[in-house]
């Protein structure tokens, strides 16, 4: 069975994707050394923690990360993975991936923030990543930041919470979603298992 | 389409079984809460609550274990709560698997754990419960709200109810935003166990306040209730137990419901 190593920041609740990656049909692992993410098949960065302090904990596997992305290992970034692609956050200091370019902004004023519940998607652009996914889908949202890509030719999908933000964007083997597939029932799973199709083909 | 409110089944956790009070006396054992969980979320409910009623530590193995059980059983997100004092007791339920610990009692004690646990975890992990009674007797200093029953304030209980602070529960909850809650659990004294209908006022009164998401609770007894609270109350979710616990109106029936008298309510 393919192996997910899914990077840990330090913080918070991994076994909940450790656990929904198992059930799309991975074997999954928590890794934090860049030899930990060389075995990988696919690798997942969680939603959890502060961008700031993930930033300096990516540092170390930076050049890894960076190799098994271009060997086109699949990697899937959730809410702070997906913000981590970018170059940097309006939450605090502390350089992304730089994956793509763009930063991450605080969701506006006017509405309550964290953002957190289920809120929809709108399909922007068709992905396998979406396979089955009907518009306007409920997932699951906790977040106060939203990542702007300045190459809008990735985002897969946008939702409207105060503004209408990128809420999944995909860019050959690299996947990420603003939202917790691994919280979002059936659903989250059915996405987890479209992202597994890639890592086994 | 807009955030869609939540519907929260709440599982009250005594020695890792499910128990419901009738009438807050002879606690009566519901149901496994892995199984409970489990069906809740088959049924389309948006959340969870735990709240372990007896939290102590020589029983933290037993909430772990509850507590993992449920994260491989569902894939819905769930809070935790009870007797959660500080950054280590909030590590072991999240690390075991849960997504939000709730602090009561701890918080009022010592506000500052708010902020080490939303430092640590990140604020949208730190749900602030709020027990609030209300206070006839005008006093200095509080934010007086006028009521269908006349100008009133409420104030904060702690210790499940047994001991009035003092607390103005509005000042409590704008002062609580600013150490870092995430989201509030407003839970009315006077209304919880009657199923007469959630305080109205109170959770409007909070919502209007501050800028995070408020889960109402305490006294929903049939779907027009939760209708109520979600709309004039202006709730962002309701929380229940006993209306879903034995089936008088199972989730599907109140979700339905909501969404025919057009509130946003997931699929």
């Amino acid at each position: 069975m393919p192996q997910a190593v899914i990077f840990d920041y330090g913080v918070g609740n991994l076994l909940s994707l450790k656990t929904a990656l198992e059930k799309a049909g991975l074997s999954a692992s928590i890794g934090t050394t860049a030899k930990d993410l060389m075995k990988a098949d696919a690798i997942a960065l969680p939603g959890v923690g502060s961008f700031t302090a993930a930033s300096s904990k990516l540092d170390a596997v930076k050049e890894t990360l960076q190799t098994k992305i271009q060997e086109g290992t699949p990697l899937l970034g959730i809410c702070l993975g997906l913000q981590l692609f970018f170059e940097s956050s309006q939450e605090g200091p502390g350089d992304g991936l730089s994956l793509f370019k763009g930063k991450n902004m605080q969701l506006p004023g006017t509405v309550k923030v964290p953002h957190m519940g289920w809120n929809t998607l709108n399909m922007v652009k068709p992905n396998e990543l979406f396979d089955g996914i009907a518009e306007d889908t409920y997932v699951y949202f906790v977040h106060s930041l939203y990542p702007v890509p300045k190459d809008k030719k990735i985002v897969c999908t946008t939702t409207q919470y105060g503004t209408t933000f990128t809420s999944s964007i995909v860019s050959k083997n690299i996947y990420g979603t603003q939202f917790h597939p691994e919280k979002s029932g059936d659903v989250g799973i059915k996405i987890l298992k479209n992202f597994v199709k890639t890592v086994v083909r | 389409m807009p955030l869609a409110k939540r519907i929260i089944p709440c599982l009250d956790v005594d020695h890792g079984k499910v128990v419901k009070c009738i009438n807050f006396v002879n606690p009566k054992q519901a149901g496994d809460p892995v199984e409970m969980a489990k069906r809740y979320s088959d049924d389309g409910a948006d959340e969870l609550v735990f709240l372990d009623i007896t939290a102590s530590s020589e029983k933290r193995d037993i909430l772990r274990g509850v507590v993992e059980g449920v994260a491989k059983a569902i894939s819905i997100p769930f809070t935790v709560g009870g007797g959660i004092r500080n950054v280590s007791d909030a590590r072991l339920v999240l690390c075991s698997g849960a997504d939000k610990v709730s602090v009561n009692t701890a918080a009022v004690e010592n506000p500052q754990v708010i902020t080490e646990l939303a430092d640590v975890f990140g604020r949208q992990c730190v749900v602030t419960a709020i027990d609030a009674r209300r206070n006839r007797t005008p006093c200095e200093g509080k934010v007086m709200v006028d009521t269908a029953e006349g100008k009133l304030w409420f104030e904060v209980v702690t210790y499940g109810g047994r001991k009035p602070t003092g607390i103005d529960a509005l000042a409590w909850a704008m002062q609580a935003e600013k150490l870092g809650a995430g989201e509030f659990l407003v839970t009315s004294m006077d209304k919880d166990g009657t199923k007469d209908g959630y305080d109205i006022e109170l959770t409007r009164a909070i919502s209007e306040r501050v800028n995070v998401p408020i889960i109402a609770s305490g006294g929903a007894g049939i779907p027009k209730h939760l209708f109520d609270v979600l709309t004039e109350g202006k709730a962002d979710a309701a929380l229940a137990a006993s209306i879903f616990h034995y089936n008088q109106y199972p989730v599907p029936i109140v979700k339905d419901y909501l969404r025919k008298m057009g509130v946003t309510i997931r699929q």
